[in-house]
């Protein structure tokens, strides 16, 4: 069953010509609760590639980080299939696919920011001086050398999240999941790493998945953005964003970049996400 | 950081006056001082009768001087003066041998081996506990109750009875009051155990799932280092009530040395001084072991990174 599902996965290609990364069909996802059912995912088809950079946006409630967990296999869909490299949501997980970051840094607040990112290498069996090597490469990569000695508390919310990329990264997984990671961040703090991010994707190369609730971050770093709507939470429309791969922040005043946001906003109110 | 350098350097060192006012001794000195006054107002009041009396059957006249000073220096009294405890803790501390049966170095060290024993009895056994109830869902719901049972037997009934089962199984001595010591402490340990190996949030824990960790992975790279802090403030309880379990296991099997055999000497022949130089030990054999737990608290919490 599994063979024939990889099998399946290895002659997959997207629209464009990419290998297959996520492929979800009909996906639903029911919570039951206290007050009834809660339908947080319905009918949900996606395929993702890869090295895209994909953005699921939506309002709060429109099921965009229960995706991303499906994804993760954090939480179990109630109906449909999902698949990742052509595994089980469970299988990839227990392969280390991907690195999650949170929307929290949740950082270990007894470990240094050097120990933090040898989190998972410890957990993986990764020699103490290989976890030495990765540590600083991926340190420099979030711009973060020198600061391997500092406990979190002495960092900013900014480079304590930078801290959380690079423990997602430094087991170098192909796909990145992002859950609102810059949410809580001031603008120009996010600003600044929206720009990090774009040369880090152009630099390794990965597969990433993004949630968000900014319209300018998700046109700025995507290649391409889901729009959601909430109750039930479902995809309304897929919107490709291939904007220059070395762009800078001022691209945001163009009118490809305006027109694309405004194509997103369309897309939002027409799943009635303003109303309420 | 340059705002802290500037402020050190820039202001001079506070005066006498105002550190005494910004600290911490003045007042507790203040509260002690009114102790000390109620204390010795209460020793004329509770004295006053028998001196009374005393005085009475000599057929003395006495000025209300007299009477004060006799309150505040009586033999046997009802409540000692706090310089005539001082006195006899000077006498039984300092001017003993501290090998010596009358020395209360050597009683206090003999309860104190007990306390500690039994602390480190009590430290396991509630570690163990709080660990199988975190990770065994059937032993959550079947021996929570049980923990919570055990202390709602009255210490004092059931002292007597693990003193008398373990005699007959030959343990005398310092085993069975540190049983008790146990069975009293081991139980805020599991409690504050339980809930710091429960304290990693979601976040926290998804992030070791997204990992593929195991559950012995989980338990040493998170639950265990997050629950350290939940640990130590439990530890400060139980060496206190380590303590009480060591005096109160002294009680029963007609100890003869240990601060709670001086207590139960003391109170066969009416030596109330010889109670209270007692009860003054014991609470600052208390203190120094809270401070004790303390100190390493704060070695351990600034090891592991804890915000100053």
């Amino acid at each position: 069953m599994t063979k024939t599902v990889a099998q399946a996965a290895a002659i997959d290609r997207t629209a464009e010509g990419r290998r297959t990364v996520v492929e979800a069909r009909d996906l639903s996802l029911v919570f039951e609760t206290a007050d009834g059912p809660v339908h947080a995912l319905a009918n949900v088809d996606l395929t993702i590639g890869e090295n895209e950079f994909v953005s699921f946006i939506g309002p709060s409630g429109c099921g965009k980080t229960t995706l991303m967990r499906v994804i993760a296999d954090l939480e179990q869909p109630t109906g449909g299939t999902i698949s990742i490299n052509g595994m089980t949501p469970s299988e990839a997980r227990e392969r280390r696919a991907y690195g999650y970051v949170f929307q929290a840094a949740a950082l270990y607040p007894w470990r240094s920011v050097e120990r933090n990112i040898a989190l998972p290498l410890e957990i993986m069996g990764i020699p103490r001086a290989e976890r030495k090597r990765r540590i600083e490469h991926y340190l420099d990569l979030v711009n973060l050398g020198g600061f391997g000695k500092k406990m979190p508390w002495q960092l900013s919310g900014g480079m304590q999240q930078r801290v959380s990329i690079a423990r997602a990264l430094c087991f170098d997984p192909d796909l990145l999941l992002m859950d609102e990671p810059f949410g809580a961040l001031d603008e120009i703090t996010r600003d600044h790493l929206n720009e990090q991010l774009i040369q880090l994707w152009a630099q390794t190369r990965k597969t990433v998945v993004f949630v968000t609730h900014s319209i300018p971050e998700a046109v700025f770093l995507s290649s391409k953005i889901v729009v959601m709507s909430p109750r039930p939470g479902r995809i309304l429309k897929v919107i490709d964003c291939n904007l220059p791969a070395d762009r800078r922040l001022d691209i945001r005043e163009t009118p490809e970049f305006l027109a694309i946001a405004h194509e997103v906003r369309e897309g939002l109110r027409a799943g009635h996400s303003y109303d309420d | 950081m340059t705002t802290d350098a500037a402020t050190a350097g820039g202001r001079p060192a506070p005066g006498l006056w105002a550190r005494l006012r910004d600290g911490r001794t003045l007042p507790i000195l203040t509260v002690l001082g009114c102790l000390l006054i109620a204390w010795y107002v209460g020793a004329i009041f509770m004295n006053a009768d028998i001196v009374r009396d005393t005085f009475k059957r000599q057929g003395k006249t006495y000025t209300t001087a007299e009477l004060v000073d006799a309150t505040w220096s009586m033999e046997r009294p009802i409540l000692p003066a706090p310089h005539q405890i001082a006195v006899e803790i000077n006498e039984t501390v300092f001017q003993k041998k501290i090998t010596s049966k009358r020395s209360l170095v050597y009683h206090t060290w003999i309860t104190a081996s007990a306390t500690l024993l039994g602390f480190v009895f009590g430290t396991v056994l509630g570690v163990l506990i709080a660990v199988c109830i975190v990770h065994v869902r059937t032993l959550d719901r079947s021996l929570m109750p049980w923990v919570i049972t055990s202390q709602t037997i009255p210490i004092l009934a059931i002292a007597p009875m693990i003193i008398v089962v373990l005699a007959s199984v030959n343990l005398v001595g310092l085993i069975p009051k540190s049983i008790i010591s146990m069975y009293l402490c081991f139980f805020p340990v599991t409690i504050g155990m339980v809930k710091g190996l429960r304290s990693p949030d979601v976040m926290q824990r998804d992030l070791m799932r997204t990992y593929s960790a195991s559950q012995m992975q989980v338990f040493w790279k998170l639950r265990l280092p997050a629950s350290v802090p939940f640990l130590f403030t439990s530890l400060k309880v139980a060496i206190a009530i380590s303590l009480v379990g060591a005096i109160v296991g002294e009680l029963p099997t007609g100890a003869v040395a240990g601060i709670g055999a001086r207590l139960l000497a003391g109170s066969y022949y009416g030596q109330t001084i010889q109670i209270w130089s007692a009860l003054v030990v014991a609470s600052l054999l208390g203190m120094v072991l809270v401070f004790a737990v303390s100190a390493i608290e704060r070695l351990v919490l600034s090891q592991m990174g804890a915000q100053r």
